[in-house]
């Protein structure tokens, strides 16, 4: 265990930091809110010299995610990072990254997708990146957001995964938002991701080789299966690694942070900040002595499905609260409902009633007395065992 | 048990108030507390009113949202009020801070806010007389430390010096901690 | 053909290369592309000028230079697709040695006249 040092940082510089720690040998990135920050904290460290880091000013996020496959094709250490529409002019790349299995780790700070324009944090941007083969970490605070990153880096480059990490937050509230974040020394995060050595790379001219070749009929289909069982695969070795960092960092570093999930009654779950201001609520309403439960998964990609099931099911009635919606789904769900629903048929858990809440798109304000509100429509569901709407809409008028 | 201060600012878009948010935060870090510090985002351009919050606590902050009901507002523009709801959620024993040269009875007459406490400052007439310039939001911390026993005057200074430090010219961080100072002093509870 | 060159049908998912990365530099001489042919381009050797040009513009280096010289074509690989005759320059003086025809010192044949041959 070693000692962090806290200092004021909003979310994007606190990842910021984390990639001037790491020292990357590659960033390639394009500027686009509210991701900015991280770029132009971290070009400014390269300009200053404080790392040896080659950055490359690109002309769009599409010729961003591609010097980064080019580069990590390489076997150069490469980071980015995006938001938004960015993330979307980058979707094709995306599948080449995660195809190529490169172990790119970008940061995403969340942020609503155009049209009509908004700056302002959802989850619709990397919600539709969830299928191109990158694991995505989310978190709560920038506290998280600059542990996930460590951690991400080293998941990303274990031999036994080689694929891409995506990294979110939550633009504004936490990206934007300054709070204490602890820092570990400089060397212990270089110690904690070690040296890249991947074994096959395009630079080395003893060994040549060919990648992103063309795959025809007969082996396209194998590779694949191999990418989806990569991705399977990997839960003991991110548990690995999360404990690793946790023992490093003495932060809790769980794939799951459950909240008075032991014996509650009625749980909700949702992703990244708001997390954070519904357990502040569940305490508050366990010290008025309701059983009443708060489920964060911190990773998504992979889907810890198993676990999230374990978690919930004794619960009488559990809400799925979504920062994206997923159009033309099953009555338009959000996409951690339709995994998580999913998720408990299999398991066969099918009497559990579970109902969705989309909420704060497009950064609309998710308060304490909204989410209080879900715990009393999932109390009444209790008592009367009519589950009513399955989606609903948290702060949303009329 | 755990202590958490939970403070709005109303400002105009340039004054500094997200700085002074920050500053205030910081400076309370080396005493091991926890803070956030973040405006509310809307169509910026200087001038327009905006709002930014400050949470300070003893343990770590988990909730993630604008604070409803604060225990202190800091009115950093005298020529908002009237203009937005100053004391809307305000809790009945919270504190308001205002920049103005009226006294604390004449603004809680003003603002028909009978409970807590109200703490006036000329910080306008300060900042111009100690930087030429109305950027007044810095100084008000002066009030913060008097108004409320987790703010200590000497923390804030440290910070101001260290932070501004950077980026200023000495005299004029010599300038902004005297602001800070006299704040402390010159303000008037009632 | 060895075991480890060209393409490989036989492999399950868990062995192929992760990535679709290609290992083993210029393994597209396992592949024998020669079987693609329906035209088989035949040199007159005699009145060949040696200008190089066909060995030159083959886009599948079918053509093998000894010495200096055009020696052979590489029917393993020669896919047939005329550009050697296309672009040479030499327009013979006697009929073709193997064709029989006036025009140039690489003519395109039938590749099914030659079916008796290969087998």
């Amino acid at each position: 265990m070693v000692a962090s040092q806290f200092m004021p940082l909003d979310g994007a510089n606190a990842v910021s930091q984390a990639m001037r720690q790491i020292n990357p040998d590659v960033v390639a990135a394009y500027p686009i809110t509210p991701q900015t920050a991280v770029v132009q904290n971290f070009s400014q460290y390269v300009a200053d010299g404080i790392v040896d880091t080659e950055f490359v000013p690109v002309e769009s996020e599409h010729a961003a995610m591609s010097a980064c496959v080019g580069a990590s094709a390489a076997g150069a250490r490469v980071m980015t990072a995006t938001s938004a529409n960015g993330l979307a002019l980058m979707w094709e790349v995306l599948y080449i990254a995660s195809g190529m299995r490169l172990p790119i780790v970008m940061t995403v700070v969340n942020r609503a997708l155009s049209s009509p324009l908004n700056i302002h944090c959802d989850h619709s941007d990397s919600m539709g990146a969830r299928d191109s083969g990158w694991l995505q970490f989310y978190a709560e605070s920038g506290q998280e957001a600059y542990d996930n990153t460590i951690k991400a880096l080293r998941i990303a480059e274990s031999k036994s995964l080689s694929l891409p990490v995506m990294s979110c937050q939550d633009g504004f509230i936490t990206g934007h938002g300054v709070e204490r974040v602890g820092l570990l020394p400089d060397e212990a995060v270089q110690e904690f991701v070690g040296s890249y050595e991947p074994e096959l790379t395009l630079l080395d001219t003893d060994n040549p080789i060919t990648m992103g070749a063309w795959d025809f009929t007969d082996h396209y289909f194998e590779h694949k299966r191999q990418q989806t069982e990569a991705m399977n695969a990997s839960m003991e070795l991110i548990e690995s690694v999360c404990q690793e960092y946790e023992m490093l960092s003495e932060r809790p570093q769980p794939i799951l942070d459950c909240y008075g999930m032991d014996d509650a009654e009625y749980a909700i779950i949702v992703l990244s900040s708001t997390a954070g201001t519904t357990r502040s609520l569940v305490r508050q309403m366990r010290a008025e002595g309701k059983k009443v439960g708060v489920l964060k998964p911190r990773l998504f990609r992979p889907f810890p499905a198993a676990q999230i099931v374990d978690c919930i099911k004794n619960c009488k009635a559990v809400a799925v609260l979504d920062r994206a919606i997923s159009f033309g789904a099953p009555q338009g769900m959000g996409p951690l409902f339709t995994d998580i629903t999913s998720a408990l048929y299999v398991a066969g858990e099918c009497d559990l009633p579970v109902v969705n809440y989309i909420f704060g798109l497009g950064g609309r304000d998710t308060t304490p007395p909204m989410i209080a509100g879900v715990f009393e429509d999932l109390e009444k569901i209790g008592a009367t065992g009519d589950r009513g709407d399955l989606v609903r809409y948290l702060g949303l008028r009329g | 048990m755990s202590q958490m201060l939970e403070i709005r600012w109303h400002g105009r878009a340039g004054q500094g108030v997200v700085t002074a948010g920050e500053l205030l935060g910081e400076s309370t870090m080396e005493a091991g507390m926890f803070f956030q510090a973040f405006p509310e985002y809307g169509a910026e351009r200087m001038g327009a009113p905006i709002k930014a919050y400050t949470r300070l606590s003893s343990e770590e902050i988990e909730i993630h949202s604008p604070i409803l009901e604060p225990d202190m507002v800091i009115v950093v523009n005298p020529n908002l009020i009237g203009v937005v709801d100053i004391t809307e959620g305000v809790k009945e024993e919270g504190t308001l801070i205002v920049n103005t040269s009226q006294s604390p009875e004449a603004l809680r007459k003003r603002l028909g806010f009978q409970g807590g406490q109200v703490w006036c400052v000329d910080a306008t007439r300060i900042a111009i007389e100690e930087f030429r310039r109305d950027i007044p939001s810095t100084l008000i911390l002066g009030v913060v430390a008097k108004a409320s026993e987790l703010v200590d005057l000497e923390a804030i200074v440290e910070t101001t010096r260290e932070t501004l430090g950077g980026k200023l010219r000495p005299e004029i961080v010599d300038a902004n901690v005297r602001a800070i100072e006299r704040a402390f002093e010159e303000c008037t509870q009632g | 053909m060895t075991d480890n060159k060209g393409p490989r049908m036989d492999k399950p998912w868990q062995q192929v290369q992760p990535g679709g990365v290609v290992t083993e530099p210029g393994n597209s001489v396992a592949y024998n592309t020669g079987t693609w042919r329906s035209m088989r381009p035949l040199r007159d050797t005699e009145q060949c000028t040696q200008c190089l040009i066909c060995w030159i513009m083959c886009p599948d280096s079918a053509i093998t230079v000894e010495d200096g010289k055009v020696a052979e074509f590489d029917y393993d690989h020669c896919k047939g697709c005329g550009i050697c005759m296309e672009r040479c320059p030499v327009n013979i003086r006697e009929p073709h040695s193997h064709t029989g025809e006036m025009g140039k010192v690489i003519q395109m044949v039938l590749e099914s006249t030659f079916d008796n041959d290969n087998e």
